[in-house]
């Protein structure tokens, strides 16, 4: 018995081994973001991209069938916004998963010693960071926009903590999607798939003046949870709500991403289980 | 240690893929510490299914499968920090770097930062990648490649090592470097199983082949001990005379 344990090795329990790991793997592909600064450009030109379109392009059409100006539209979309950027990083996770299925970075990562779940948790941890980062631009933006915040600090943290929250569920949609679909080209074709997600809720349009059929997808779409949420943490003048999950927006916004991680998160554990059998 | 107990062994090794039928259909191998032993077989023989089990990469349906004493079924854990892995499957990153890559995983092998920057530094130089460490894997030529795939499988000078085809595809100079990386491992002790559909390979390397058709195992033996049993041939003509006749 050589080599298994030696001074230069790390010791620690169960826990501290799966931080450790997940940490390294998360590593990785923040440096290939830095390896890669065209990607990360295109990543994080979606939040940018949505700002200019909605917020103005849009925007203004959105008012007038609102009955509000421009720049109180504004007020009520950017934490719509905020939320659909968080729904658009499901594509960026399934590419990068469906990628190390393929290449076989992952078959390597199976083959070693280390913690099973840290293979999958590094990309969320990853993906929490970037959302981190996305959300400091969508703020700054907005602010120059004239958007802000109306109840302090305070509500800012909290508002932006169920975000990442989200991101955090949406990542483990993307790595479950990313360990079942072929390959990446499928995830890409697929992307479009976010489209729904990401609109049939409360981010872009209110709820009420969607038809009468979509308003009840789009009200317990995880995202309108989020949004109304952040809305009301924001101080970015709530509509009033009409349903029981839309009254109930605080409690589901952090209900729906833990429902979803609890899901996700085990069925890809026995998906990585089972690559290649 | 044990010296006698050999460094792989399986018996009756079986494994069907849902509306394909059985892709081994009983493996028997022993492969003795410190040896370098092939899997030798056309494609779809089942030798890539074989190394992905023992690899813990894949399960099977039913028999025994032992590496560095531990059972591969029960102990995944256990092979997982005694193995290594090269070869078609298990890869590299391409975007990181040669340095970045070996960091990388010796931390994933649970080394602390800086034992694992000394370890990139020695399998480095060990591997003649010093000049390329700090480019991109995906700008390698495939002989650096494979120099670094198998360079990320000796992190932790593993007992056992599995090399699923390493010479595939790569040109005859490179062929020869992972030749010679391969005899310099068995010489300081590691066990190696390759796969390879080489026969001048397996010649060359092994000192013992099995020969695999149709996930069954149609001959065992030293290089000249195939050649002998079809009549002193080489080792082209034995394979051909043997999976014909099976």
């Amino acid at each position: 018995m050589t080599t298994v344990t030696d001074a230069s090795t790390v010791h620690g329990s169960r826990i501290t081994w799966a931080i450790v790991d997940t940490w390294v793997v998360a590593r990785r592909h923040l440096l290939h973001l830095v390896r890669r600064p065209d990607e990360l450009l295109g990543t994080l030109m979606i939040p940018v991209m949505a700002v200019a379109m909605f917020g103005f392009v849009f925007g203004e059409a959105f008012g007038v069938a609102m009955d509000v100006p421009g720049a109180e539209y504004r007020e009520f979309l950017l934490p719509g916004l905020f939320a659909l950027t968080m729904a658009f990083g499901i594509g960026n996770t399934t590419i990068s998963v469906a990628e190390d299925v393929r290449g076989g970075v992952l078959d390597r990562m199976r083959s070693l010693p280390m913690s099973p779940v840290a293979v999958l948790a590094g990309r969320a941890l990853a993906d929490m960071i970037l959302a981190v980062v996305e959300l400091g631009i969508l703020l700054a933006l907005g602010t120059l926009f004239g958007w802000q915040a109306h109840l302090g600090l305070g509500g800012v943290v909290a508002a932006l903590g169920l975000l990442v929250l989200l991101r955090l569920a949406f990542s483990w949609v993307g790595i479950l999607l990313g360990l079942l679909v072929s390959g990446p080209e499928a995830a890409m074709k697929y992307f479009a798939l976010v489209f729904p997600l990401a609109m049939v809720a409360d981010t872009i349009v209110p709820t009420d003046l969607m038809p009468g059929w979509l308003s009840i997808p789009a009200a317990w779409n995880p995202l309108s949870s989020t949004v109304i949420a952040t809305r009301e943490l924001f101080g970015n003048g709530v509509v009033p709500a009409t349903t029981w999950v839309g009254e109930h927006a605080m409690t589901m916004a952090v209900a729906w991403p833990v429902a979803i991680i609890a899901v996700c998160l085990p069925l890809a554990m026995v998906r990585l289980r089972r690559l290649g059998r | 240690m044990i010296t006698d107990e050999p460094a792989i062994w399986t018996q009756g090794l079986r494994k069907s893929y849902p509306g394909r039928g059985a892709a081994l259909d009983g493996i028997d191998l022993a492969v003795p510490a410190g040896t370098v032993h092939g899997l030798l077989g056309p494609n779809g023989a089942g030798k890539t299914t074989t190394v992905r089990i023992l690899a813990t990469l894949a399960g099977f349906d039913a028999g025994q499968a032992w590496v560095a004493g531990r059972n591969v079924a029960r102990d995944r854990a256990g092979v997982r920090a005694r193995i290594g892995v090269a070869g078609q499957y298990a890869a590299v990153d391409g975007v990181l770097s040669g340095r970045q890559n070996l960091e990388m995983f010796a931390r994933l092998h649970r080394m602390r930062a800086k034992a694992a920057r000394q370890r990139a530094d020695e399998l480095l130089e060990r591997f003649d990648l010093v000049e390329a460490a700090g480019r991109p894997v995906r700008g390698y030529s495939g002989g650096m490649r494979r120099r670094l795939d198998l360079a990320v499988s000796l992190i932790r000078s593993p007992r056992v090592l599995f090399l699923d085809e390493p010479t595939t595809g790569l040109d005859p100079r490179s062929r020869i470097e992972v030749w010679d990386a391969v005899r310099e491992l068995a010489s300081s002790g590691t066990t190696v199983l390759l796969t390879t559909q080489y026969l001048e390979e397996a010649d060359r390397l092994c000192s013992r082949i099995t020969m695999v058709d149709r996930g069954r195992v149609v001959a065992e033996g030293s290089p000249e001990e195939l050649k002998a049993s079809v009549g002193g041939r080489d080792l082209d003509e034995a394979f051909l005379l043997i999976t014909e006749g099976a």
